[in-house]
């Protein structure tokens, strides 16, 4: 007869090994955290991009550059990231920030696959999608995700 | 009374009313501690506790819940004022998600399912644990998710 917890009423061994499944849960929950982390903000290189058209976007494309972000209603970021990139097109005329809804496009969603909000594509003078960024994103990787002189015709 | 937002899940409002967002990280927080006394203890009562405190979060709002008052009464009169606030409605919607997780693993439990508590506990833990680490709201995610599942004719239109 195993000893048991007076407490748990559990045996010390079933014990132990529910310690090293919550071990295990917390370090599944951690590795995700830090990939997640790592990516946030970070601008991707979209290789054959898709190409969006004022049309699709219900808004002016910028003369150099349009940061078209996906949102929703339960996004806890989104708030955060339409004040850095309105701040940014603020500042250069060339840029352009348009947000959408993903829950109401959600034709946009499934063409763009766009899974997570916010989500941030950032088109050429042309409207072809050439950076993907998700996640919280700050002022510095904003701009940084310009760049300053390729995309001039 | 005035709860923006819940009402009116089409909008993407600008930074109106909020509340504090250390307030949800907090509560995440104490939400974590309690699944992880479920998970290692396979304690049912524990799991039907957290899940009575999620259902009060999804009627009331986070600011409203349990935690969310322990937090304004305790822990944000020792706290500087916030820089931002957020919009409460994600992290309401959140706590609507963990009263589903953990209410499925009890009715589970209830049917005598072995370790029902156990898995429930670790999902709703990995998402709690998520947010009060890294403030990365899991259960917000679903929502796209889930609008995207409910196929396309929903979406255009409107």
């Amino acid at each position: 007869m195993p000893w048991r917890c007076p407490v748990l009423l559990l045996s010390v061994d079933s014990f132990l090994l529910r310690v090293a499944v919550l071990v295990v849960v917390l370090l599944l929950a951690t590795s995700v955290g830090l990939v997640l982390r790592r990516r946030a903000g970070r601008a991707r290189v979209v290789i054959d991009g898709d190409v969006l058209a004022a049309a699709d976007l219900a808004a002016p494309l910028g003369e150099r550059a349009t940061f078209v972000q996906f949102s929703s209603p339960t996004c806890s970021s989104c708030g955060a990231v339409r004040r850095v990139l309105t701040g940014l097109a603020a500042t250069d005329p060339g840029l352009a920030h348009v947000e959408i809804d993903a829950t109401e496009r959600l034709d946009l969603a499934r063409r763009l696959s766009i899974l997570r909000t916010p989500t941030v594509l950032l088109l050429d003078h042309r409207g072809l999608v050439v950076r993907r960024i998700s996640g919280p994103i700050t002022p510095e990787q904003a701009r940084a995700a310009v760049p300053e002189s390729t995309w001039s015709r | 009374m005035t709860d923006p937002g819940t009402k009116n899940p089409g909008t993407v409002r600008g930074s109106g009313g909020g509340i504090d967002p250390r307030g949800p990280r907090v509560g995440a927080g104490l939400t974590a501690v309690v699944l992880a006394i479920a998970l290692v203890t396979g304690n049912v009562w524990v799991l039907a506790g957290q899940a009575v405190i999620f259902a009060l979060g999804s009627l009331l709002g986070v600011q409203r819940s349990p935690y969310g008052l322990l937090f304004r009464r305790f822990v944000r009169p020792r706290l500087a004022p916030p820089s931002e606030l957020e919009d409460p409605a994600p992290p309401r919607f959140a706590q609507t998600v963990g009263l589903i997780v953990t209410g499925v693993g009890l009715i589970f439990a209830a049917a005598g399912v072995d370790a029902a508590v156990e898995v429930a506990a670790a999902l709703a833990l990995v998402a709690a644990f998520l947010n009060t680490v890294f403030g990365l709201c899991l259960g917000c995610e679903l929502y796209l998710l889930l609008a995207r599942l409910r196929g396309p004719r929903a979406a255009v239109g409107q």
